[in-house]
């Protein structure tokens, strides 16, 4: 499913990413761990297109079409999706008026005919029931004046929406209480399928108890350092990233 | 400095220059070296389609300069009136328009302006509210390129009176519209909204005066415009509380995004105050589209001009929100989506 090799991308003259190899096969999911620093964002935004990153060696496929070649929106058709760390706000334009808007753009990218109004809408208040978020809140703003909690919970609504095939959740678990972490964790493993793939960006264990990965790596300056199954990541939470710190 | 003159005895040293600290950002004297010839006379007939055609039965000419001089509106009446101003040509021409509307009436002005060529254009409105009148001006601004075209409203509220506008405009070479509010307090209520969407060379000036000049008044300015490419935005607002004008509410934002490193956006929001116990507040800001933000909506898969679209009409659109009229609304809603999807 997600290809990439030997990648190696910059901001400004400081290089990040230094020769990152990592497979991650259809149904997986896989866990990126590492200290701060190490390049967790921006393996997620070179991998989504956003601008002010160069990329001076390697290769990124998405079932083996060429991501970098492709704009950001159309990376996004090809069913890719980035759960933000830090959602943005999008004053003045109801949530469901930007997701419809999105996935008919999407739609219309791929050749797909356009979503109607009332079956979106009817998938809207299926998905809202589900994360346990009121309907209401769709009507407005995107993301404005919303807690930490409710625009991630907003995101992972944004993703079921799409229904992408290959998703990166970065630090998805950051501003949520246990309660929310579970209604989350349960929003994103029902996503979990055979022509599915994850990767997900977190600092700690914590999340990977609810969303088991199938492999871990450790992403230490610009590398995937180690890679192994979810004991890993029991053995980063003890031991810290240290060791990974001082080989890079 | 006098347009009026300047245009009548085709005199260009008494238009207003960058000299004038009022017209410093449009500078019409720089721009003409001599006024064009008077206007020829328009065919009646000739008009064509207005925007707000259809949403009266009672529209007024003014062709070239030449149109009615007067309109009363009666105590008491509820009319809806479309205002065309069209200007055909390359020639100059001034017209002056006194609309009253008497107490207790209700008066919808659906205002447009219309062509311009390379002429001269001068259109001033005295309005009169009588005590608890209102009137709604809505006003479509779609010139020529080439247009130099200033537009004057003096407006005079008795007590209780409400007066509100919606200025929505394109620019032209160089275009002003200037409001000019004698607000008596004593429970009248004004709302000078404004709208620009500027391309290419375009210019736009949105100014106004409003003068408290009694107690218990209110005022709430909201403008909000982008200029693109090559084009550039002058917004001067200035609220006066005069001495013994206390107890007024007055409220002023202009908010101005500026899509091209090449476009410029002038503001001078003043707030002028001799009276006690007077809420007033201004906001201005001047940015760019912000790029995180676009980058989000393009990662849900937004191509960008879609996105950058969307953003601009959300942005422009809350001005929208606050006309009162909602046909009229709408007519200035599609004309601005119009604009927007035009833009790129």
């Amino acid at each position: 499913m997600l290809s990439l090799h030997d990648l190696h991308a910059r901001v400004g003259d400081r290089e990040i990413l230094k020769g990152l190899t990592l497979e991650v096969p259809a149904g997986e999911v896989h866990a990126i761990m590492g200290p701060n620093g190490a390049g967790k964002s921006t393996l997620s935004y070179v991998l989504t297109g956003r601008l002010g990153y160069e990329i001076t060696a390697g290769s990124a496929e998405l079932d083996g079409v060429d991501l970098l070649s492709l704009e950001a929106n159309e990376r996004a058709a090809k069913g890719l999706f980035l759960s933000f760390q830090y959602p943005l706000e999008i004053p003045g334009v109801p949530a469901l008026t930007f997701i419809r808007t999105a996935l008919n753009a999407q739609r219309k990218a791929r050749g797909e005919a356009e979503m109607s109004a009332p079956d979106f809408l009817k998938r809207a208040r299926a998905c809202a029931a589900d994360l346990k978020m009121d309907f209401d809140m769709l009507k407005r703003p995107l993301n404005v004046g919303f807690s930490g909690g409710e625009k991630k919970r907003m995101e992972i609504l944004q993703m079921a929406l799409l229904s992408p095939r290959f998703m990166i959740l970065d630090e998805t678990d950051s501003g949520l209480d246990i309660d929310a972490l579970r209604i989350v964790s349960d929003g994103v493993n029902a996503l979990r399928g055979p022509d599915r793939s994850m990767l997900v960006i977190t600092h700690y264990q914590r999340l990977l108890d609810y969303i088991r990965p199938d492999r871990v790596h450790v992403l230490a300056d610009g590398r995937i350092a180690a890679s192994g199954g979810p004991e890993l990541a029991l053995e980063l939470e003890r031991d810290g990233y240290d060791k990974y710190a001082r080989a890079a | 400095m006098n347009l009026d003159e300047a245009i009548r005895l085709r005199d260009p040293s008494r238009l207003p220059s960058r000299r004038d600290e009022d017209w410093r950002w449009t500078d019409l004297r720089g721009l003409l070296r001599t006024i064009p010839e008077p206007s020829r006379p328009l065919a009646a007939g000739t008009a064509g389609l207005g925007p707000f055609d259809g949403l009266t039965e009672e529209t007024l000419i003014v062709a070239n300069g030449s149109g009615p001089e007067e309109i009363r509106i009666a105590g008491g009446e509820t009319r809806t009136l479309a205002l065309r101003h069209i200007s055909r040509g390359d020639g100059a021409h001034s017209a002056r328009l006194r609309i009253d509307v008497g107490p207790s009436a209700r008066l919808t002005l659906l205002e447009s302006h219309e062509g311009g060529g390379a002429g001269l254009s001068l259109l001033g409105v005295d309005l009169h509210l009588g005590a608890d009148a209102a009137c709604e001006r809505l006003v479509l601004a779609d010139m020529d390129a080439e247009a130099v075209a200033v537009v004057e409203l003096d407006a005079n509220l008795a007590a209780g009176a409400r007066f509100s506008q919606t200025l929505l405009t394109a620019g032209a070479r160089r275009q002003r519209f200037e409001t000019r509010v004698r607000h008596p307090g004593q429970g009248a209520e004004v709302r000078l909204d404004g709208l620009y969407v500027l391309r290419d060379r375009r210019h736009a000036d949105l100014t106004s005066k409003v003068s408290h000049e009694g107690p218990g008044g209110r005022t709430d300015q909201l403008a909000r415009g982008v200029a693109d490419d090559q084009a550039r935005a002058v917004f001067q607002g200035r609220i006066t509380v005069q001495e013994g004008a206390d107890g007024t509410d007055a409220r002023m934002a202009h908010n101005a995004l500026i899509l091209s490193d090449r476009a410029e956006v002038d503001a001078r929001p003043e707030l002028e105050i001799y009276a006690d116990d007077v809420a007033c507040a201004h906001g201005a800001t001047v940015g760019a589209l912000d790029d995180e933000v676009l980058f989000y909506m393009r990662q849900r898969g937004l191509p960008e001009r879609e996105a950058r679209s969307l953003l601009v009409a959300s942005f422009l659109g809350e001005v929208i929100d606050r006309i009162e009229s909602p046909a009229a609304a709408e007519r200035m809603r599609s004309w601005l989506q119009a604009r927007i999807g035009a833009e790129g």
